[in-house]
């Protein structure tokens, strides 16, 4: 299996070339955010207020990590079920965000909202956390200290394992894997 | 009367939560070894080596197997001839819980239901507990994550629907997860009793060993049944296509009443962390 290593910020070239089912291996900074936080996100819209970081070419990161210990930068760091930010993505990808990672299926409006603006959704390995968290440079935290797990973090990455499950043409792996090995 | 005192049970309770969270079961891994083989899809397999490779890493440099740790779901059974003292037991287990998630850095999951505000120290547990014969107490943890808890279902069947409207609603369930819940998953079923019974046999299932078949020859049969159904479905590891989709399946049954069949459906992720303590 060929692997291609990219980087953030994603540029509109790169995305173009990224297939459906490809493993790449992403370096750079990406964003933690789940649940509470889009909420978030979307009141801060609503209020005319100032995200806490600019959408434009970056990466969400669908995860609430366990605590970091002692001597660590993070804990385990797995991805969490996207579909539950799907009511919030599409407004995110507008404002220019290029990637997300998570696990699982996205709607059609997100997919929609993908092939649109030009964006990606790749998924990490679910469960794999404690790996996961290898990849994890450094962690800080930008926002919503007060949240907990759901607070929001920039990682900087290094080779993070990755699949790219909808590209920018509609495709998607898991309608892809399925259908091939349906009995 | 056997005199058991509550530290001892929030002890337990403070080591079996970290010992769940970070090493998987042999059990879990042998399963998950011999499925590379039985796995199709060169990707499903690799994602699959991934899986132990983390479990791998987890025991060694001691960083959670899954950062999702779970609501703390205890099962405790007191014997007859034992007698609590010391304290309150439901707020023991509390304790034990508060300080296995402090002291092992496991992630606070429980919140409110409509503020999402977390009650930040990961109780109240979900405690089950009940009385059987004997002067031991059992403990069994089973942290559970959120991601493949939100595709189980309990559901009232009508009686006419019998053994397959059953059957369908379990690949229901499974399907309707699909990638989400973290295959290959295992599934538990239970079936009979009423509403709240069902959802605890469907608990109580995910609870026996990989690889064990229950006792009584038709429900393991349905075991292998359903086992081998849900496997043609395609989803595959991560549901990115194979053909291990579920690790296993358990079925627990009991009566219920004339006009009912009630059946509930637990879907668990492939990080199984179970762990028990007798005292």
């Amino acid at each position: 299996m060929e692997i291609r290593r990219i980087k953030t910020p994603l540029e509109a070239g790169v995305i173009e070339e990224l297939k459906v089912g490809e493993k790449v291996l992403l370096s750079g900074s990406i964003y933690t955010a789940r649940d509470a936080a889009h909420k978030r996100f979307m009141d801060t819209l609503r209020d005319g207020g100032t995200l806490p970081f600019d959408m434009v070419n970056q990466v969400i990161y669908y995860c609430g990590p366990s605590p970091a210990p002692p001597g660590k930068v993070i804990g385990a760091c797995g991805p969490t079920t996207s579909s539950r930010m799907d009511a919030y993505a599409p407004k995110l990808i507008s404002l220019g965000l290029k990637g997300m990672i998570g696990k699982g299926k996205r709607s059609q409006t997100v997919k929609d909202a993908m092939k649109q603006y030009r964006a990606v959704y790749f998924g990490a390995t679910g469960g794999a956390g404690a790996l996961l968290s290898k990849s994890v440079l450094s962690s800080e935290i930008i926002a919503y200290e007060e949240m907990g797990p759901e607070a929001v973090m920039r990682l900087e990455v290094r080779d993070m394992p990755l699949f790219v499950i909808n590209d920018a043409n509609g495709n998607d792996l898991y309608d892809f894997g399925m259908s091939e090995y349906k009995r | 009367m056997r005199e058991v005192h509550v530290d001892r049970i929030m002890g337990a309770l403070e080591e079996l939560f970290v010992d769940a969270n970070y090493n998987l079961s042999q059990n879990v891994l042998d399963i998950l070894e011999g499925s590379i083989e039985k796995e199709e899809s060169p990707v499903g397999k690799e994602v699959i080596r991934e899986l132990i490779r983390n479990a791998n890493v987890a025991r060694d440099e001691h960083i959670p197997i899954c950062q999702d740790t779970g609501l703390a779901v205890t099962f405790i059974e007191v014997g007859q001839d034992v007698h609590i003292v010391g304290g309150s037991l439901s707020d023991a287990v509390d304790e034990g819980v508060r300080r296995g998630y402090e002291k092992g850095y496991l992630r606070k999951s429980a919140c409110h239901p409509f503020s999402r505000k977390n009650t930040g120290d990961n109780t109240p547990a979900i405690l089950h507990a009940k009385i059987v014969p004997g002067d031991k107490v059992k403990i069994t943890v089973l942290p559970k994550g959120g991601g493949s808890e939100n595709y189980g279902e309990v559901r009232m069947l009508v009686p006419s629907q019998g053994k397959e409207g059953m059957k369908a609603f379990v690949l229901e369930m499974v399907t309707k997860g699909g990638p989400n819940p973290c295959p290959p998953i295992i599934v538990g079923v239970g079936i009979g009793g009423n509403l709240e019974t069902s959802a605890l046999l469907s608990k109580e299932a995910l609870m026996e060993p990989l690889g064990k078949r229950n006792p009584d020859q038709a429900l393991a049969a349905l075991e292998v049944e359903l086992l081998d159904a849900i496997n043609k479905s395609g989803i595959g590891p991560q549901g990115y296509g194979g053909t291990v989709t579920a690790l296993d399946v358990h079925v627990k049954m009991m009566p219920c009443h004339i006009a009912s069949l009630p059946v509930a459906v637990n879907i668990q992720c492939h990080a199984h962390r179970i762990k028990e303590m007798i005292i």
